[in-house]
């Protein structure tokens, strides 16, 4: 609070951008105190990502067991319901499944970031009032979608390759184990990280720029 | 153009909302010069409201010009009124608008990392303008953990952290007791007094009144009156502003 500055400025500067970490703080502060909604959110990419990953870690389970040809082996993966003259084709049905329940979940980040929106209709005016840009705006809900779908998608990578393991055990005992197709499992678990993540950017694509349109006379008439 | 601080020239507010047109204001012209403290009043719907947001920039007139350190608002673009708001304008409003989900030091601070400092000095910064305010020893709570003087306490500090021009304050004292209306009312007179800085405040509260230099009243979009200080009648409980010429 120093003395009044007077020198006279030729014109109007522009507005600077802001470090994007700022914008992750706020992003963050909001999510920890509207955990329940997050939670919910993030329960809804677990399950996806997790889906994804048990179908891919599972593939490349039988695969590799497939691979080994023995007759034992066989007969076991013949129970599992593996047909091991087609196996490692593509199952249109289960690409489908996954693509269905991908699809819901992006509708799923997609609603919750447009009730996110809608309900801070008036925080988004305050801080254009405070001088924020509209880049600003759309930073902190592609950080407050994308957090909650790196952190639903890590959990959920991980959650479907280890019920890929646990079912992969069950059916075929010391055959998984001795066969573990180890790098195909950690490519599947990072196929469901990076499906996870771009599904939650792409999700708040659309309700992050309705958020930065929204006007700060338009949003400080809204009555709480 | 005058050497006013705010000068506003014929301006004139419409509306369309359907097939209807609203005209908000009719042409209001007033200036406002610097280290001034000025009510508006006026019954809601009078165009009070509109005319205020125009002087912060978010509200551009249909017709007629405003004038703000010489500079005239409709020809800024959107980063350039993001620039302006954010250094020459510190808004206060009714419910406060705090971002509720941040500390009284983070709402503080982001006000002032906007304005191009790093956030490590905003910080500091804050908590210097929340100690003026008398919030030092609240830094760390979250706006729903303190009272509604306290949180608008907080909401002046975020107005004044970037040093402005103008305090432009929508019904300061609205959603608060007497008693702390006239703390709030206090802490922007010597804001006025010690920062010589613009107060313009729309308001009904009579102690607001009083301590005003000039009050405007606005009503069916144009200015009904003006009286300066000194010149306003007060009343018990009531104002008269018509018996004064």
């Amino acid at each position: 609070m120093a003395a009044r500055k007077s020198t006279r400025l030729q014109s109007i500067p522009e507005q600077g951008q802001i470090p994007w970490h700022v914008a992750a703080v706020v992003s963050w502060a909001g999510l920890r105190r509207r955990l329940l909604r997050a939670l919910i959110t993030m329960s809804g990419v677990i399950l996806a990502i997790a889906f994804l990953t048990y179908m891919l870690g599972t593939e490349s389970i039988t695969a590799a067991l497939v691979a080994v040809n023995d007759n034992a082996l066989n007969v076991l993966l013949q129970k599992a319901g593996v047909d091991i003259f087609s196996a490692g084709q593509t199952d249109d049905m289960m690409v489908m499944l996954i693509g269905l329940s991908l699809l819901t979940c992006l509708v799923g980040i997609t609603n919750s970031m447009l009730m996110s929106v809608a309900e801070r209709v008036r925080e988004i005016g305050t801080l254009k009032c405070l001088g924020a840009r509209d880049s600003f705006i759309v930073q902190t809900y592609l950080i407050e979608s994308s957090l909650q779908g790196i952190i639903g998608a890590v959990f959920g990578a991980v959650l479907g390759c280890v019920v890929a393991l646990v079912v992969a055990f069950a059916n075929y005992r010391g055959y998984a184990l001795a066969n573990l197709p180890v790098l195909a499992l950690l490519r599947s678990i990072l196929w469901g990280f990076l499906v996870g993540a771009g599904l939650s950017i792409v999700a708040a694509i659309a309700p992050a720029y309705m958020a930065a349109r929204k006007q700060p006379v338009d949003a400080l008439r809204v009555e709480e | 153009m005058s050497d006013a601080l705010i000068s506003a020239r014929d301006v004139t507010k419409v509306y369309h909302m359907g097939a209807e047109t609203v005209h908000a204001l009719r042409g209001v012209t007033l200036d406002i010069s610097r280290g001034e403290y000025v009510s508006i009043m006026g019954p809601s719907g009078s165009g009070k409201s509109t005319f205020f947001n125009m002087i912060g920039g978010l509200d551009t007139p249909s017709a007629g010009e405003v004038f703000v350190e010489g500079f005239k608002l409709a020809d800024l673009n959107g980063r350039q009124l993001a620039w302006f708001r954010c250094h020459k304008i510190g808004f206060i409003f009714q419910s406060f608008n705090l971002i509720t989900t941040l500390t009284a030091l983070e709402n503080v601070a982001i006000a002032r990392i906007f304005s191009g400092v790093t956030p490590a000095q905003a910080r500091t910064d804050a908590a210097a303008v929340l100690d003026r305010v008398g919030l030092g020893h609240r830094l760390h709570h979250l706006p729903s953990q303190v009272s509604g003087g306290q949180q608008q306490r907080i909401a002046i500090a975020r107005a004044l952290v970037n040093e402005p021009a103008i305090i432009l304050a929508d019904e300061p004292t609205g959603n608060l007791d007497l008693h702390t209306g006239e703390e709030i009312i206090g802490l922007l007179n010597g804001m006025k007094q010690d920062l010589g800085i613009t107060v313009i405040t729309a308001t009904h509260d009579m102690k607001m009144i009083s301590a005003s230099d000039k009050v405007v009243w606005i009503r069916d979009g144009r200015i009904d009156r003006v009286a300066g200080k000194g010149e306003v009648k007060i009343t018990v409980g009531s104002i008269d502003g018509d018996t004064v010429a």
